[in-house]
């Protein structure tokens, strides 16, 4: 291996990782701050319950999204110095202020949320979750944008004595069609992730009869609450990746082409739901169909017609030279219907959940109760794939049209350096995703916190109590 | 002032925001498994930074960001040419991060204890990288003329790196001390100001050492005037110690590090990163900036921002001014505490 495929490998296996904990953190933080709001104003036990117990899950998990996020920050120079020396006059700016607008409020009134119990009055303490919640949501926008331009890149010219890429317009990269819908169905996957983790922890805790019949008001809350949420948030990621997926084969039609392994030029063109044999183009054993649907999906019309790997390879050899320009395509073709299989799957556990918990009924499946186990894990799945597809399917370009992964590699870091880097990394995120895991299950069972008066006996370390 | 400059000022003003700020909780997590005797003072201890590290490490965070926005070439030759290095301290800070989240979460003393030490190491390891790092900035890196950093890692082991790493250590162990004096009571005050006082004096010796030597071949009116003054500063901060004056000591490692990273960047301009393969490949302001356009948009945001976060950040230690105060020993069975 070069260092090129071990820095890919690098910055493939850091940045999902990294997004695992992401779109919880952002979904949680809302719903955490959405329940805290239902304590203010109803006094209700129950959501005070909800508000702690989902409250040490956010934090758990957040704390892990800040670490592995601060790789982020360095290896985009550290691997890929070519690639910042040619972007860093466009993609820069909007990184900068994330961290500038973002990540300094995230982060500060985090620490007044955890530690503020006590020491804020009660509503300015419900202020700081709201904020942290929205630098959150600042810190996807801003870095949705940069991740945009490097598939879109718009607002900006290749000066022509450097040969790298320069900013002429800012708004028109905020502005950016793919950084505005790409923003929508990241959030929609978040509040999946979340919804999905509210109902899963809920339903294995009143199905588990864990806490008596004392909890019962906050976990039936909690199912409910998160299974509407799972479902909105299934309505939204089709609506948004429906209008997505049209931008995107007007901006990148290649990658559209790889989702479908699309070969050749159709119109109208069928949607493949799954296939069994090659994807090279030749005949494959079995190909389930649905006539007409990716035209629908691709143009709005279900006899519009689809451009095909092929001729895109063409067209592509005119303008850019010699050379391939396809991604690989049993990687686009596999996440893209992974994505979607994996959001579907939580929106139907979210369904059968409500179901069962209707007018007041305890659920009893056993099948139910193993579900929900799974069930946290379907949405981050589904976010995974949907990025390895995104990133994927925009190879061999780090920036569309403008600059090769290849060309974008550090020439003075070597395969070695990459490989120790990359085998460091891999063993720290290891050991960190076991210790996360068994701390979030111990919270998940953990007993709910009822609203006791405060300033009561001090158990060890009072002002700690909450977070430490 | 060119906008080149601002910028320049701007990134050494976030560096210095860092070490100023983070500084002091690097320092807390290395003396807190020596200064506290059980696992309840070093909870105590590590109390002090807990709702303050994150929002002290965003400092880097956006140092670094700022860096990528206004001078690209800056960030790429800096990031790749320091590879090694970098991954260690990203990887202790990200082993501190968690083990300072997670070190309340389990009732266990050895969860407890082990992430205190991780809490310790990481921030040793990290406060160490950086001297290195910052010092060899600003004495120059085996770089050629497209700015590519070559040699490998022969450069981490010159004296200027091992000294810039040493003083930092010494400077951010003194500052983290100084910190808990002004945050802590009782025996755990009087042990922090103890340990302020046998490090310090040292410390004065290594800055001393470590500004001249660094300081030199780039010597001017100002820069020498930066250095001598960071070296008195941290003396008279020793000296409010012996006396009691917690404040004004805690101010004055403050004001030491802010001095002493001026005099670094003070030093380092007109380049960003100098080359000693020949002088005339070095990285300098003007090279690795941005287009003007791209900083005038920075510059607006910074405008904007930079004000606000100054604002509610300072609020958040005006929120956690009180003294931690050294829980009592508990009377009964301690209640798992790590519960919600």
């Amino acid at each position: 291996m070069n260092s090129l495929d071990v820095a890919r490998w690098q910055f493939g296996i850091t940045t999902v990782y990294h997004f695992l904990f992401v779109p919880l953190s952002i979904g949680l933080s809302f719903l955490v701050a959405a329940m805290q709001t239902a304590w203010v104003r109803t006094g209700h036990p129950r959501w005070y319950q909800l508000t702690r117990l989902y409250g040490q899950l956010f934090l758990i998990n957040i704390a892990l999204g800040v670490v592995t996020g601060i790789v982020q920050e360095f290896q985009l120079g550290m691997n890929w110095s070519a690639y910042s020396r040619f972007v860093g006059d466009v993609f820069g700016a909007p990184l900068a202020l994330e961290s500038l607008g973002a990540f300094f409020l995230e982060s500060t009134f985090i620490g007044l949320w955890i530690f503020g119990w006590d020491r804020l009055p009660r509503r300015i303490h419900l202020a700081t979750i709201w904020i942290t919640a929205i630098g959150s949501l600042l810190s996807a926008y801003f870095i949705l944008a940069a991740n945009s331009w490097m598939q879109h890149p718009v607002g900006y010219r290749i000066n022509p004595a450097t040969g790298r890429a320069q900013m002429t317009d800012f708004l028109a990269v905020l502005s950016n069609k793919v950084a505005l819908i790409t923003f929508a169905h990241t959030v929609a996957g978040a509040f999946l992730a979340a919804g999905a983790m509210l109902t899963a922890v809920a339903l294995w805790r009143l199905m588990r009869g864990t806490g008596g019949p004392d909890d019962t008001p906050a976990l039936r809350t909690g199912i409910r609450l998160g299974s509407w949420v799972t479902l909105a948030a299934g309505a939204a990621l089709a609506i948004t990746g429906d209008t997505q997926g049209k931008i995107m084969t007007d901006v990148q039609p290649m990658k559209m082409a790889a989702a479908e392994a699309l070969y050749h030029t159709a119109s109208p063109a069928p949607f493949s739901v799954l296939t069994i044999g090659s994807l090279d183009g030749s005949h494959p054993l079995l190909s389930l169909d649905l006539p007409r649907l990716l035209s629908f999906l691709a143009t709005g019309s279900f006899s519009g017609q689809v451009q095909g790997i092929d001729n895109l390879q063409t067209q592509y050899q005119q303008l850019y030279g010699p050379g391939s320009y396809t991604p690989i395509i049993p990687v686009t073709y596999w996440t893209f219907r992974l994505m979607i299989g994996a959001g579907m799957l939580a929106v139907l556990t979210a369904a059968w959940a409500l179901y069962a918990t209707r007018r007041g009924r305890t659920p009893s499946s056993r099948w139910l109760l193993r579900t929900a186990l799974v069930t946290p894990l379907l949405p981050l799945l589904g976010s995974a794939f949907g990025w390895i597809f995104t990133e994927m399917g925009r190879q061999p370009w780090v920036v569309f049209g403008e600059l090769r992964t290849a060309e974008g590699v550090s020439p003075g870091v070597s395969a070695a350096e990459v490989l120790t880097s990359l085998i460091l990394f891999t063993l720290l995120y290891a050991g960190l995703a076991v210790i996360e895991t068994r701390l979030l299950l111990r919270y998940a069972r953990a007993p709910l916190t009822s609203p006791a008066p405060p300033r009561e006996a001090a158990p060890d370390e009072p002002p700690l109590a909450f977070a430490y | 002032m060119h906008l080149t400059t601002i910028w320049f000022t701007v990134i050494a003003f976030l560096w210095t925001g860092y070490f100023v700020l983070e500084g002091f909780d690097f320092g807390v997590g290395i003396l807190a498994p020596l200064l506290g005797r059980d696992e309840r003072h070093r909870g105590a201890l590590l109390h002090t930074i807990g709702p303050l590290w994150d929002g002290n490490e965003v400092w880097v965070i956006t140092a670094v960001g700022a860096t990528f926005a206004a001078f690209p070439d800056w960030y790429a030759s800096l990031t790749s040419g320091f590879y090694l290095p970098l991954v260690l301290i990203i990887g202790a800070l990200i082993v501190r991060g968690v083990a300072l989240e997670y070190r309340g979460k389990r009732p266990e003393p050895r969860w407890r204890r082990r992430a205190g030490i991780a809490v310790a190491a990481g921030s040793l390891l990290a406060a160490l990288g950086w001297g290195a790092i910052i010092a060899t900035m600003v004495h120059g890196v085996p770089m050629d003329a497209t700015h590519t950093v070559t040699g490998g890692l022969s450069w981490i082991l010159r004296p200027a790196a091992l000294l810039g790493a040493a003083t930092f250590l010494a400077l951010f162990a003194t500052h983290g001390a100084l910190f808990l004096a002004l945050k802590t009571t009782g025996e755990l005050r009087t042990r922090a100001r103890g340990a302020a006082l046998r490090v310090g004096p040292p410390t004065v010796a290594l800055l001393a050492a470590f500004l001249a030597w660094t300081v030199h071949p780039h010597h001017t009116g100002v820069t020498v005037a930066l250095a001598a003054a960071a070296a008195a500063c941290l003396a008279a901060a020793i000296g409010a110690t012996a006396r009691g004056r917690d404040g004004w000591s805690f101010a004055g490692t403050a004001v030491t590090i802010a001095l002493t990273l001026a005099a670094l960047f003070t030093s380092l301009y007109p380049n960003v990163l100098p080359s000693t393969l020949n002088p005339a490949d070095s990285l300098t302001v003007a090279q690795a900036a941005s287009s003007p356009y791209t900083l005038k948009v920075m510059s607006w945001a910074a405008g904007l921002f930079t004000p606000l976060v100054l604002l509610y950040q300072g609020w958040s230690y005006w929120v956690f001014r009180q003294r931690v105060m050294l829980p009592a020993p508990p009377a009964e069975p301690v209640r798992a505490s790590g519960r919600p």
